[in-house]
This record gives structure tokens, sequence and C-alpha cells, in this order.
């Protein structure tokens, strides 16, 4: 039974579980969850991802929520095929999970808070609130200064392959470059800029993109 | 030679790592950092930890940020000796991960600030936010009641084990139920309060509020 992903394809959060699927060739089908119409507040959907939000995943029986939970899961199940996303040394898994927890804890929610103002709000006619998006986004300047000195020492966040740590990123990095007008936050930071050109021409995230646009449901390598 | 753990004993993320160590058995030193003095803000220690952090650790070669991180190394590092932190399978493994992002993402976002304004600002003389500490309190009442659902089905968060999942979250909820007059938010969750009661019973929780209280520097098992 191919895993299924519950989610919005659009959504930050379970796009990142779809690109490590697609790293790995794992096939998956895609069960939409109508954000719009507030499903993930729904009982029915609270009784499988309690806090209400998305993704969640079923691996047969198997049930997980937390989108970088859900990508260790199957970086480490499926370790044997595709890249390596975790490190080959109890050391360098160390490293991936630094950075995974620097993503998840300090780059998300600023980066998150300029893509809810400056693209959620205003896509459903709402207005963003521009003094928190300005405030955010001097943090965020502040926190790629230091991935561009990090990114001067290693090809990637967590050395020299590329591993989860780098996977989380790309998809809200994505909304802020193309849809928030903040590529020019890289401009001045060519190991940021480079890492960042790197890591989105991945063929898996490019495959990512196109299986998003298509409105497909069932993904097969 | 002895880990090193950098930073302020009485701070919560330099805790949960040496909380984890305790578990483990592993003797360790603890360097102070002296918060007070913004010494974790100064050119020197934004060498070790770019941003302006604590804790950091040095394991022989090995320098390591994020507490959180810390803690999984650690619990992988000695998976030999002392209490399985980790589960057993990939599947308990997932879980643990899942409960460690949500602490994370979801519980730690309003227990800091709840600490920070009930706690921390007063003892410095400074002004607390009351609005930011009341909804916050709102909030993590709310996430607390997911919490009650999920500990009248396992005994500990991920499972029937105490893991680094249920870990992560003492040293917050300590200063929130001690030291800020919240321990009425457990009264109504009786399944909360009992893992509460039991995972602050846990020797090695007490062995590390004594180090803490007694001003230790250097632990061995």
């Amino acid at each position: 039974m191919a895993v299924k992903v519950y989610g919005k394809p659009q959504a930050v959060c379970p796009q990142r579980v779809m690109h490590c699927l697609v790293e790995k060739g794992v096939p998956f089908e895609f069960v939409l969850v109508d954000i719009d119409a507030m499903e993930h507040k729904r009982p029915e959907y609270m009784e499988k991802h309690p806090f209400g939000q998305v993704p969640f995943i079923a691996d047969g029986d198997f049930e997980l929520f937390e989108s970088r939970a859900i990508v260790r899961y199957f970086a480490s199940k499926y370790a044997d095929r595709g890249p390596n996303l975790l490190g080959r040394t109890a050391e360098e898994r160390a490293k991936v999970e630094q950075w995974l927890d620097v993503e998840a804890i300090t780059y998300s929610p600023c980066a998150f808070s300029i893509v809810f103002n400056l693209f959620l709000l205003p896509i459903r006619g709402l207005p963003g609130n521009k003094g928190e998006a300005v405030a955010s986004m001097e943090k965020l300047d502040k926190i790629l200064e230091v991935y561009e000195k990090q990114l001067a020492r290693t090809k990637y966040l967590a050395g020299d392959e590329f591993t989860l740590a780098d996977l989380t990123h790309i998809p809200v990095t994505r909304y802020l470059v193309e849809h928030c007008g903040l590529a020019y936050l890289l401009d001045d930071k060519p190991h940021a800029k480079a890492w960042w050109e790197d890591v989105s021409s991945r063929p898996a995230w490019k495959k990512l993109m196109s299986f998003v646009a298509s409105g497909a449901s069932f993904y097969a390598p | 030679m002895v880990v090193k753990v950098y930073g302020k004993a009485q701070a919560v993320c330099p805790q949960r790592v040496m909380h984890c160590l305790m578990e483990k058995g592993v003797p360790f030193e603890l360097v102070h950092v002296d918060i007070d003095t913004m010494e974790h803000k100064r050119p020197e220690f934004l060498q070790k930890q770019p941003f302006g952090q604590v804790p950091y650790i040095v394991d022989g070669d090995l320098e390591l940020f994020e507490s959180r991180a810390i803690v999984r190394y650690l619990a992988a590092k000695y998976a030999d000796r002392g209490p399985n932190l980790l589960g057993r399978t990939p599947e308990e493994r997932a879980k643990v991960e899942q409960w460690l992002d949500v602490e994370a993402i979801n519980y730690n976002p309003w227990a800091f600030p709840i600490v920070f304004n009930l706690l921390v600002l007063p003892i410095r003389g400074l002004p607390a936010n009351e609005a930011e500490a009341g909804a916050a309190v709102d909030k993590l009442n709310k996430v607390l009641e997911v919490y009650e659902k999920q500990l009248s089905k396992t005994k500990y968060l991920a499972g029937d084990e105490f893991t680094l999942a249920d870990l992560t979250h003492i040293p917050a909820t300590r200063y929130i139920v001690e030291n800020c007059g919240l321990s009425h938010l457990l009264d109504d969750k009786k399944h909360v309060k009992a893992w509460w009661e039991d995972i602050t019973a846990r020797p090695a929780w007490k062995k590390l509020s004594s180090f803490v209280e007694t001003g230790g520097s250097n632990y061995s098992p």
C-alpha cells in the first residue's frame, strides 16, 4: 500500500514531505485536505492530527505528523536508496539535527511571518501586517548572515552533502524568493545565494513542483 | 576528556542537556556563560554558537548547539547505557521525533513567554508584558488538552516508555508550575498531572535540580 500524504499541495509542510519522498524515489498518494474550508480544524481530521495542522502521513498502519519527524522517518527507512540525507557518522547526523532545529525554531517562524503577511493574507483579500513583515525581514536578513558564514565553510548546511537540513528550508524559501520579492536578501550573500540556486535546481525538487502544478494525486518515480 | 556544556545552570535549554547526560550517567563539566552580562552575544561566544544562544557542547572534537540536537546525539551515542530514550523500532523513534517537534514548535513558543514574563523579567526588576503572558497561558492550556488526550492512551508522550520527547518538556514546565503560579493548568488534566508527577520524580531530574541549586560545575555519576 502506498504512502498517503494528507494536506494541501501548495502548503509548505506537505511539500517538505513530498520532496523527501521524491528524492528517495518512493511512490505516494496525495490526499487533499481543504484548508480553505477549514477541514483541518474539523473533529474527524483532528482525530488524526490533534493540533489541526498539515500534513500527516499514513504508511500502512503507521500514522505520523510533524513534517520534520516524517522526513527523518523516511530518510531512515529508505537509507539504502537515493541520496544519503542523514549524514554518514554520528557526528554528521548531529550536525544535520542541529541545522534541522535551526530551521524549525529560528528560520521558519521568521520566514512564515513574512509569507503569511505578504502573500497568504493578500491572496485571500485580507490586509497583511506590513510592520510585522518588515520586522521579520530584518530578522531574516540577520539569520541569513549566519547562514552565509556557515556556507562559506561547507557546501551545504550540515557539511559537504545535501541533507534533510537543507531540504526542510526549500518550500518556504521558495515562497520568500518567488512570491514575496525577497531574492535581494541573497544578493549580498554569495554562498547563501549559490546554495539556494543549487538546492532549488535539484531534479527531485523540480519534479515536485511539476507534480504540484499538475494537480495530480499519485506520484510514481 | 569530559563533555563540556556551555551555558547558565538555571537556563532551560542547558538543563535539558544536563538532564540527558545524568539519565545516561555521563560525566560532564558545566562551563558558566554569564548571560546577565550578555557574554553570549560577544564575538568570542558567537564563534561557537552563531545565534548567540545557550547551550553548546564540546565532546572531543565535536562542537554542537541546539539543545534538542544535542540530546538526540547523546541519546544515540550512549544508547547502550541508562534508559532507552529514542524508542526501540523505527516507528517508535518516529513517534519520539513527532513529540520532540511538537515540544519545539507547538509547546515551547507558549511556555517561553510565560516563563520570560512571569519569572525572568520580574527577577531582573523589569516590567512584564502581562497580556502576552495571558495569551500564552490560554494557548498552552489548549496544547495541554491535546496532551491529556494522548496521555490517556499512552503512559508517556511517544509510547509506554520515558523518552527524549518527555525529557525536553521538563525544564520549562517546572518553571511554569513551580515559579509562575500555574500548577492549576495541570489540575483539571489528570493524565497530564500524573505524567508530570512521574517524570519530575525521576532520580536523574532530582539530581539535576540539586546540582543546579548547589552551583555545581562538575558532574560524575
